[in-house]
């Protein structure tokens, strides 16, 4: 059983509502109340379209309960409140609640037309991974170098969620685990094309902004760009039967040039593989 | 039958009629809509008892009550019982009771037809829970496990109930039909002489409307299914992109029925307040026509915004762009509809019975789950909230704390003229203040879940997620035992109490108010003669 | 059932009636012969059977109530228009029926399948997963499912079933003709000769869906193309026979002079359905067949 923290609650407090804090994107905090700005322009655009939204259903509210209030207030029977029975239609007051709304609308459709124009612009991407995803696991693959390899629910998650015994905080990463990272750059433009090979899945790190869903038979894009490196996780987001909730993402991000590394090291072993058991499947194709 | 008068139809031979008459071979729209409502209820407890098995799950990190398959199954069938066992029967339920009521007609359009509309659906819900509890006896593999949404190609995962589940959706499809079918034809054709179109309560139109959705929607989820069933059990391709179909088409037929569905389950609660709020503020609903103008609005944008239940399946940017904006524009004729409520408490002289309570807590609930709403509407942000809890607690928010508050407030609002007996008032703030603190502290966490990442349908999450989580829980049982007062107030009020006038509420208008209290079983006979100051809304010059 | 004559100005409200009750028992029983026919189990098809015998007793008790209660002058004309608005939206509900399929056609055709052949937004599909598949129509998809197969020529066998539904519409609205003006002899000369073409034209169907499953080796599961062949003319050749049926039922009824040239809904309803269907054989006729 968890105690109630109240240093928790203060950092989860000042972590979500000061956009600053980019650590607070590797994954959720405990008493996080907000979405965070993540670790990519589109995430930030995400968390923006958020904040903007946010506010004005904020002023809204104020606005209108703020009447409401003052009327329930005010115009009670038991203050000896008479009801003006000739106050029951305004053409006037009909038309100006209905365009300001309106103008509101066109304020929150500007920015998020733009924003979703720039997410779907794939152009110049540098490197490209493909994501399958299966009943309960991912399939990476870094598409024109050969380096294929799978990932799933770490052990150690799986023997507690088995045991059923609760877990406290210090496991932090229970479910959010796996035996094999998705190792990309920062500073590079990657495109993903994603499809499934069973059922639908959604790829999706919080940190990177967006979720995308893996449909057997269809293929779709998205892209993105690290600012930071770190380690970022997130979980698929589509029910997909009963391991659902234990199929989680884990996306380490480090400098190019590590990256290069890490790959070549990849590439190698994945040689060494192919050279022991010999038939190596390729990327896992669909099946009807 | 005793037909000893001429007249026979038309007298109140409601006492003549054994149990099994008067229940299973009704016509009369009062008995059938007491049916309709006692299921309803019953499928309140059984959804609601399914939720708590999710809360009582969802209270920790880590599996320890049910398995994950089991999970699925219980979030499955707990959508499923709840909009189409508990909220739709409610209303449909409502509509038999009030519209000949409010409209001044004898019955029903078609009463006979009426009855089969309601018998079918205690059938059809035996199907669909057929699979859960043959699992108890260890016969086949459960319940539908994949969302209530039923996607395929998980959906076609399903063992055997696949089948059982398609066809409950069927007959559940033909109930719905038949009862919209006669709320139309009673509406257009029933009304006494002299309550023209824009004279009707608020409530007769939103239902009006409603039935058309049905109607027009109804039919394309029994399609979608059908596709389902065959794809499963005829091999057609329609969902299977090897064949030259599309997992996506799915999604896109669906929504098409889903979207409207949900102001299926919206609009009949916007006619219960807009009925609720003038009695209780002395003063007639202010902009009547605009009221019915918007609703009609909603109804048609809900034809034209299904796709923002898919803007990450990979649409193409123009198709995303334009369901983002038709979206958007239904907040301006809700906005009206909020805007009306508030000025007709203007300048009003309030009191606050129970069903204002369940009125205003609407008011202020749904405007909150509207504008989460109006958030998910947006495209680049909905990439973030997608599927995960931040959705749950829109939905819930205008699902519990707007319709079945819109239900509850029209439940106490209508118990006298039903019962002839006023509930226990005091009990009944205790249910409204109860329901509300509790049903925040269930539901209003779940947004920061949301955005803090935890995705829905999950049986299991990390312990970042636990402490609201566990709130949720404490809201969720709290709120659930709230309902069994208010199943223990009705229960009172039927059974006696202080009378009720036949205007039960001081500032009551309508004509329902004008027959006594109980309704005596048959009402209206003879047209009644429409008088402008008896209806709700005053001044129908405007 | 009481079948008192009633006052114009009284709306007849019926008294009890059980069928009700056993309709839905019915189509409890019916559904769950077609659960257990999907899941496999021997019995099933009988426990169907008896949903069906048990929906058509239901039906002729209802309606010989109705039928009663219409002969018996309870029905003044308020009732008869609550009947007629029911009719309407009845067929309303299953225009948006086969609006879903239509749809579904339209999807594939204009989306999904230019998509996956490599067009605009689904490029990536092609590249990925069907690299090289060009969709045409008819389709059965990159995996071919189903195995190749011919498509029925529009103008042949289709055509001449255009023309027998047309030809029957036009039959049918001679009879209402016929009724308006009180001809019984002829209301049933053509009344029959509709009934006669809509045997036809499903005895047609039957040659065609043997003769394309058979010889063309066209079948439901030949892709999406199959899908959507037999899913829409299938559905609308289920609604061609319950309309051929109640057509041999109203024929039955004027027979024994149930309608007279002002009171004949019974009929009406029946004619609204048959062009109801009729209208949606020109949409399959032409978004199945032609195009
Ligand atoms: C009663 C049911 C109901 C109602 C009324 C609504 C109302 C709305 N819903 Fe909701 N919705 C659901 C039930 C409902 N929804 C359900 C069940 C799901 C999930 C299904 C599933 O996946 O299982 C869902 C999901 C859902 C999604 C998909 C989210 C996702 O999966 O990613 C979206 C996205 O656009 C959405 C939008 C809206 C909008 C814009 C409204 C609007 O109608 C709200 C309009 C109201 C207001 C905006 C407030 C009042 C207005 C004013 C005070 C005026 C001034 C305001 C402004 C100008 C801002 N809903
Ligand atoms: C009208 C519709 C409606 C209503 C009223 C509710 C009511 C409630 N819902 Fe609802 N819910 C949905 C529609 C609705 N829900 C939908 C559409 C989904 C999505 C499903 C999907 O993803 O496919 C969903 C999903 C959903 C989830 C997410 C599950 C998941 O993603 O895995 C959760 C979790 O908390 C939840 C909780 C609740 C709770 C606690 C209530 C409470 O308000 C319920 C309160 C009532 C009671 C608790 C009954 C009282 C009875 C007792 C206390 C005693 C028991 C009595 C007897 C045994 C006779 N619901
Ligand atoms: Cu994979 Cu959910
Ligand atoms: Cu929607």
């Amino acid at each position: 059983m968890k105690k109630f923290r109240p240093q928790h609650a203060i950092a989860g407090l000042l972590a979500s509502l000061s956009a600053t804090f980019a650590c607070a994107a590797e994954k959720a905090e405990p008493w996080q109340l907000n979405m965070t700005p993540g670790v990519t322009a589109t995430a930030e655009r995400a968390y923006d379209m958020h904040m903007i939204m946010l506010w004005i259903c904020v002023v809204i509210g104020i606005v209108v309960f703020g009447a409401m209030a003052y009327s329930i207030v005010k115009f009670r029977k038991s203050k000896g409140a008479v009801p003006d029975k000739t106050f029951v239609h305004s053409t006037k007051l009909e038309i100006v609640w209905t365009a300001i709304p309106t103008l509101i609308l066109v304020v929150m459709a500007y920015p998020a037309t733009i924003k979703v124009i720039e997410a779907y612009d794939t152009k110049d991407h540098e490197m490209t991974v493909k994501i399958v995803g299966q009943q309960w696991l991912w399939t990476y693959e870094y598409v024109g170098e050969g380096v294929t390899f799978t990932s799933r629910l770490d052990r150690e998650s799986d023997r507690l969620r088995q045991s059923g015994v609760v877990v406290d905080a210090n496991n932090p990463n229970y479910l959010l685990d796996v035996d094999n990272r998705l190792v990309l750059p920062t500073d590079t433009k990657i495109r993903f094309i994603l499809t499934a090979d069973d059922v639908i899945h959604a790829w999706w790190v919080p940190a990177l902004g967006w979720k995308s869903d893996a449909i057997p038979g269809i293929v779709n894009e998205q892209w993105t760009e690290i600012r930071e490196p770190g380690i970022y996780r997130g979980q698929c987001a589509e029910l997909c039967g009963k391991d659902h909730g234990f199929m989680p993402i884990v996306v380490e991000a480090v400098p190019k040039a590590e990256f290069q590394a890490r790959l070549a090291a990849m590439k190698s072993a994945n040689d060494e593989t192919a050279r022991t058991a010999s038939a190596v499947p390729a990327a896992a194709g669909p099946q009807g | 039958m005793a037909n000893t008068h001429a007249d026979t139809h038309h007298d109140d031979h409601g006492h003549q009629q054994s149990f099994f008459q008067r229940w299973f071979m009704s016509t009369n729209h009062k008995d059938i809509g007491t049916l309709y409502l006692v299921f309803s209820l019953v499928m309140f407890l059984v959804g609601g008892s399914m939720a708590l098995v999710i809360r009582a799950e969802l209270f920790q990190p880590g599996l320890q009550l049910v398995d994950p398959s089991f999970f699925n199954q219980m979030t499955t069938m707990h959508a499923l019982v709840m909009i189409f066992g508990a909220v739709m029967p409610a209303f449909v339920g409502l509509a038999n009771w009030m519209i000949p009521l409010m409209v001044g007609a004898p019955d029903m359009a078609l009463p006979r037809m009426n009855n089969w509309s309601f018998w079918i659906m205690p059938f059809a819900f035996a199907l669909l829970l057929m699979p859960l509890a043959l699992q108890a006896f260890g016969i086949g593999s459960g319940s539908p496990a994949g969302g209530w949404t039923l996607y395929p190609p998980l959906s076609l995962q399903g063992g055997s109930n696949v089948a059982f589940t398609i066809f409950a959706i069927h007959l559940m499809g033909i109930s719905s039909i038949m009862g919209a079918i006669n709320i139309i034809a009673t509406i257009l054709n029933m009304r006494a002489p002299g309550m023209d179109l824009l004279k009707m309560p608020i409530f007769v139109w939103t239902w009006l409307i409603t039935a058309f959705l049905l109607i027009a929607v109804m039919p394309v989820l029994a399609g979608a299914v059908t596709m389902l069933l065959t794809d499963k059990f005829f091999g057609t391709s329609f969902f299977n992109a090897a064949g030259g179909g599309d997992p996506v088409l799915y999604q896109h037929v669906f929504w098409f029925f889903g979207h409207p569905e949900v102001y299926i389950m919206i609009l009949p609660a916007f006619g219960i307040v807009s009925e609720i709020i003038p009695t209780f503020a002395r003063k007639p609903l202010f902009g009547y026509q605009a009221m019915v103008y918007a609703t009609a609005s909603i109804a048609f944008l809900s034809f034209i915004v299904w796709a923002h239940h898919m803007f990450t399946v990979g649409m193409p940017l123009g198709a995303e762009l334009y369901f983002m904006y038709a979206t958007m524009l239904i907040a301006i004729p809700t906005g009206v509809k909020v805007f009306n409520w508030v000025t007709t408490m203007w300048r009003g002289s309030m009191t606050f019975e129970t069903p204002m309570l369940f009125a205003l807590g609407f008011v202020v609930m749904f405007t909150i789950g509207g504008f989460s709403g109006l958030m998910l509407a947006m495209v680049p942000a909905d990439y973030q909230y997608h599927d995960t809890y931040f959705v749950v607690a829109h939905f819930h928010y205008v699902l519990v704390t707007g319709a079945v508050f819109g239900i509850m407030a029209g439940v106490y609002y209508w118990l006298p003229k039903w019962t002839g007996y006023m509930y226990n008032e005091t009990l009944g703030k205790v249910h409204f203040w109860g329901s509300t603190i509790f049903v925040n502290l269930l539901f209003f966490p779940q947004h920061f879940l949301g955005l803090a990442g935890m995705p829905r349908r999950i049986p299991d999450y990390n312990v970042a997620f636990a402490d609201f989580n566990m709130w949720s829980s404490v809201g969720g049982f709290g709120f659930g035992f709230m309902q069994l007062l208010f199943v223990y107030i009705v229960w009172k009020c039927a059974r006696g109490g202080v009378k009720a006038e036949a205007r039960s509420w001081e500032g009551a208008r309508g004509l329902e108010w004008t027959v006594p209290s109980p309704a005596p079983h048959h009402t209206f006979t003879k047209p009644p003669v429409i008088r402008d100051e008896d209806l709700s809304h005053g001044d129908v010059a405007h | 059932m009481a079948t008192a004559h009633h006052d114009a100005d009284v709306y007849f409200v019926p008294h009890h009636s059980k069928w009700p009750f056993v309709g839905s028992i019915s189509l409890f029983v019916l559904m769950i012969g077609l659960i257990n026919w999907f899941n496999g189990s021997d019995t099933s098809f009988w426990i169907f059977m008896a949903g069906i015998a048990m929906m058509i007793y239901t039906l002729f008790g209802w309606f010989g109530d109705v039928i009663r209660e219409s002969e018996g002058g309870n029905y003044n004309g308020q009732v008869d228009i609550s009947f007629r608005q029911g009719m309407i939206w009845f067929i309303f509900s299953e225009v948006m029926f086969f609006a879903a399929f239509f749809g579904a056609l339209f999807y594939v055709r204009t989306f999904a399948l230019p998509w996956i052949s490599g067009d605009g937004h689904g490029s990536l599909a092609n590249e990925f997963l069907w690299n090289g598949y060009v969709a045409g129509w008819p389709a059965n998809g990159p995996e071919a499912i189903g195995g190749a197969f011919e498509t029925l020529p529009a103008f042949g066998l289709p055509l001449i079933n255009t023309v027998i539904l047309l030809t029957s519409g036009l039959t049918l609205t001679i009879a209402h003709h016929a009724m308006v003006v009180g001809q019984r002899s002829k209301v049933l000369t053509w009344l029959g000769a509709t009934i006669l073409l809509g045997f036809c034209f499903f005895g047609v169907q039957a040659y065609e869906y043997i003769h394309a499953w058979g010889d063309l080796n066209l079948r439901i599961s030949s892709g999406i193309y199959g899908a959507t062949f037999y899913m829409l003319t299938g559905f609308h050749g289920l609604h061609v026979f319950l309309g051929t049926v109640m057509l041999l039922v109203v024929w039955f009824r004027v027979l024994k002079g149930h309608f007279t040239p002002e009171k004949h809904f019974g009929f009406e309803a029946v004619a609204w359905y048959w062009h109801f269907v009729d209208v949606v054989w020109l949409g399959l006729f032409l978004f199945v067949y032609v195009l």
